[in-house]
């Protein structure tokens, strides 16, 4: 018969809208929210969704995973009577890494004897240049630069972030990326163990 | 299940003795044919040796030694291991290079590529105007000793980042009208007709003639594009048309163009990843694995066993995404607007949920390295991968067959439209779903298998009219194909390390070449990358699938009614990030 394959895609159709309907009333049913809550966009992205599956930014926004990654931030530590220490050396690694190069690091020199000093006078990033890839990221080995999950930067000017503007406390990154931070956290203090543990046997020795 | 390679040994320099002699540069492969004797010896290799399938033509400026090189990769479309032949000619324009047109039609516009970026003249291509610079461009881009504007220095990482960086803005430098260089006595008010002439020169040429006794007609051109919805991004491309029969085409393309390839030659060899994110951006996972096999060919570095099977996963989910968002955009072109097409989305947007939760970003995931991959599964992507490929989305392709496939509409635009011919596919050097849907089982999975997909149980879905249907019908064969894949490799993943190198940012690749290919969903997606033991590749290649399976559109066109060429257009699966690099 003519036109049955198309009332047999029509059918598909069909359910698809019928479910639209019936997928909000069983939550209603159940007393909870579809819309503007965690739960409602998690079953939104999951196996089970069906019916209405748009997530309408930005009254909602997507939960991102631990590993999303949008421009980097540089995180610092609250150091005794609120000063930010800032992690990064400017040893330069993730300005030689960063596939557009748009890291930019002036490095720090002692006045007196003109050494070089492990912080950063200034750290620009181009914004709008960052491809996001997370590779300063990845190679940093002070994780001292890490990505940023906010991703409302859009503006009507050019986004040039300096140092002022990179930092974030430890705290933060504590919050976006806890897994991360919980790890590594225990790698450094691993590391400062074996360190104090073999300078102790070093005096020991001596 | 391994699959047996067909081993017969190719001994070109005794067929042709004097005629071409084997390259002894280390860590090169193949012959070096002279050019005099090339059409005669590339005839030899096609009829003879039975490689029917021309898949790259390289151009390489070997300024040191003075020299142009044009590398040719043969294949076998009945599998096995390939013949890599080349030619060197003196690096003193004009540099000239025969044609092999009129033995793979396939090559013409990867040797239009050629003389574009390298201006290496091929004799006896009928059609040599530039493919991806804009005809009136100055020099020749890919030449070692030609620099943009913009140039800053020969190799990233650039001097002046660290360690006193100030940030400056390149247009700053650089003001505007002085980005670009142009010809001595060129003038833009005259340019614009100007060069135009040739391609509808061109046109005019490969129109087909008015059949003598009908009645005479008038040909109109038409521009499509380079904005226009049905071309995917900004391709242009002119039509000659006969009342609504195409009787001419030429694509014009470049619109896209970012020199991909000279910025690999910038970039280290690390950061070269993101890019080929930026190719084919609907399939980054598959980019970045064709690119990420062969610098491991030439690093002679192992793959993480666990990353091998992540490797695969990403790469067939990737392959399920890819073929459901071209169902969806074929519907669009032929005017079922958005309803397939946002379906489709939906299982999109689920697949890419795992890509971001794995990599950190749903497009452009930079998630590969060599030796593995960034960082394992987390168990919830895990989870979600199985609830995906075990319930999910067999049921959504299930779904999609029942909404789409009997529809008569569809039928009726579909059936039996655009016919290609295997032996045309094969000659226009054709690959992928729009070589299987001819018939012909050539999928670079089990004929040149790469990473471990010689492990896994799959057919290659092949589909045997070659028309618009089988087209469209292929991709749901190889979305059950990859689901079975998935399946396996899911259930046969085994724990460990994901990398097999310790993580450096920057890696040592020894001297030599080196041509990897992969099945992308699209199809062959191909990079050939020459190092000289530096930090950064002397050359850097990339073969799309987009962009040699274009080759065969005017051929396949010809004779039929424009409203169907949009849907040839989604048919190919062009994506323009990897045709216009
Ligand atoms: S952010 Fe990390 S990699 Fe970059 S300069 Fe600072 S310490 Fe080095
Ligand atoms: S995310 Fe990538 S592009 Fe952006 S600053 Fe870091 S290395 Fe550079």
């Amino acid at each position: 018969m003519y036109g049955k394959g198309i009332l047999k895609g029509l059918s598909v159709t069909w359910k698809r809208f019928w479910d639209t309907y019936t997928d909000d009333i069983s939550w209603m049913l159940r007393g909870k929210k579809r819309y503007n809550s965690d739960e409602g966009i998690r079953h939104r992205s999951s196996k089970d969704t069906k019916g209405i599956f748009t997530v309408q930014y930005p009254e909602e926004q997507l939960i991102v995973p631990e590993e999303f990654r949008y421009v980097p931030f540089l995180v610092y530590d609250e150091g005794a009577d609120g000063k930010k220490e800032v992690r990064c050396t400017s040893c330069g690694i993730c300005a030689k890494v960063c596939p557009p190069q748009c890291i930019w690091i002036v490095r720090t020199n002692d006045p007196s004897t003109g050494r070089p000093v492990p912080v950063p006078t200034d750290f620009f990033v181009d914004m709008d240049i960052c491809m996001n890839c997370g590779f300063c990221a990845e190679y940093c080995p002070f994780d001292a630069i890490k990505m940023d999950h906010d991703f409302d930067i859009a503006s009507y000017q050019r986004n040039v972030y300096n140092l002022e503007k990179l930092m974030k406390p430890a705290s933060y990154y504590a919050g976006i990326r806890p897994e991360n931070y919980t790890r590594e956290e225990e790698a450094r203090k691993a590391k400062e163990a074996a360190k104090a543990a073999k300078a102790e046997a070093n005096a020991a020795a001596a | 299940m391994a699959t047996p390679v067909l081993t017969q040994t190719v001994d070109l320099a005794a067929r042709f003795p004097g005629k071409v002699s084997a390259d002894a540069r280390p860590g090169y492969a193949g012959i070096i044919v002279n050019k005099e004797n090339l059409v005669e010896v590339a005839t030899a290799v096609r009829d003879e040796f039975g490689f029917d399938l021309l898949t790259a033509v390289t151009g390489v400026d070997y300024i040191a030694e003075n020299k142009m090189e044009v590398v040719y990769h043969a294949y076998k479309t009945t599998g096995g291991a390939g013949l890599v032949f080349r030619v060197q000619v003196e690096r003193v324009d004009p540099i000239e290079v025969p044609s092999l047109i009129n033995i793979w039609p396939g090559v013409d516009f990867q040797e239009r590529e050629a003389w574009d970026l390298y201006g290496i003249k091929f004799t006896g291509h009928p059609d040599l105007r530039r493919i991806l610079m804009w005809e009136g461009f100055e020099g020749h881009p890919l030449r070692k000793d030609w620099k943009e504007p913009f140039f800053e220095e020969e190799v990233k990482p650039f001097k002046s980042r660290w360690p006193d960086g100030q940030h400056t803005f390149a247009e700053n430098k650089n003001p505007f009208r002085d980005n670009l260089n142009f010809p001595k006595d060129f003038d833009p008010e005259k340019y614009v007709v100007d060069k135009e002439e040739d391609l509808y020169m061109s046109l005019e040429r490969d129109t087909t003639k008015d059949v003598e006794g009908n009645m005479k007609t008038d040909h109109i051109v038409v521009n499509m594009g380079p904005h226009h919805p049905s071309t995917h991004g900004v391709l242009r491309v002119a039509v000659q048309l006969d009342g609504e029969t195409i009787i001419g085409l030429k694509p014009v393309m470049g619109y896209l163009h970012r020199n991909h390839d000279k910025i690999g030659e910038r970039n280290t060899y690390l950061q070269n990843i993101p890019y080929t994110d930026r190719l084919d951006y609907f399939n980054s996972m598959s980019n970045n694995f064709g690119y990420v096999t062969t610098v491991e060919k030439l690093m002679k570095i192992p793959v993480a066993e666990r990353a091998e099977y992540i490797r695969v996963i990403m790469a067939e989910l990737s392959r399920i995404q890819n073929h459901l968002i071209f169902i969806g955009m074929l519907m669009n072109d032929l005017g079922t607007m958005y309803t397939p097409s946002l379906y489709a989305f939906e299982e999109r947007e689920l697949v890419l949920d795992i890509f971001e939760a794995v990599s950190g970003a749903r497009m452009m995931c930079n998630y590969f390295r060599f030796g593995g991959v960034v960082r394992d599964i987390p168990d919830f992507a895990m989870q979600k991968i199985k609830d995906l490929v075990f319930e999910r989305l067999p049921a959504k392709t299930d779904e999609m067959e029942r909404f789409l496939n009997e529809n008569e509409i569809l039928v009726a635009r579909l059936k039996g439209i655009h016919v290609l011919n295997a032996e045309d596919a094969i000659k226009y050097s054709v690959t992928g779903p729009v070589l299987r849907a001819t018939g012909v089982p050539y999928d670079l999975r089990r004929a040149d298998p790469y990473s471990i997909y010689d492990r896994f149980d799959f057919d290659v879905a092949v589909r045997q009219n070659g028309d618009m249907m089988d087209n469209y019908l292929i991709r749901f064969d190889e979305i059950r194909q990859s689901l079975r894949i998935l399946e396996q490799a899911i259930k046969q993943i085994p724990q460990g390390p994901i990398n097999s190198q310790k993580a450096a940012y920057q890696v040592r690749v020894p001297a030599g070449e080196a041509y990897g290919r992969i099945e992308s969903p699209k199809g062959e997606l191909a990079f050939y990358i020459v190092s000289n033991g530096k930090p950064n590749a002397y050359r850097y290649h990339v073969r799309p699938a987009s962009f040699v399976n274009l080759t065969a559109v005017e051929s396949m066109c010809k004779g039929s009614k424009i409203a169907d060429f949009v849907a040839l257009l989604a048919m190919l699966d062009i994506v323009m990030g990897e045709l216009d690099r």
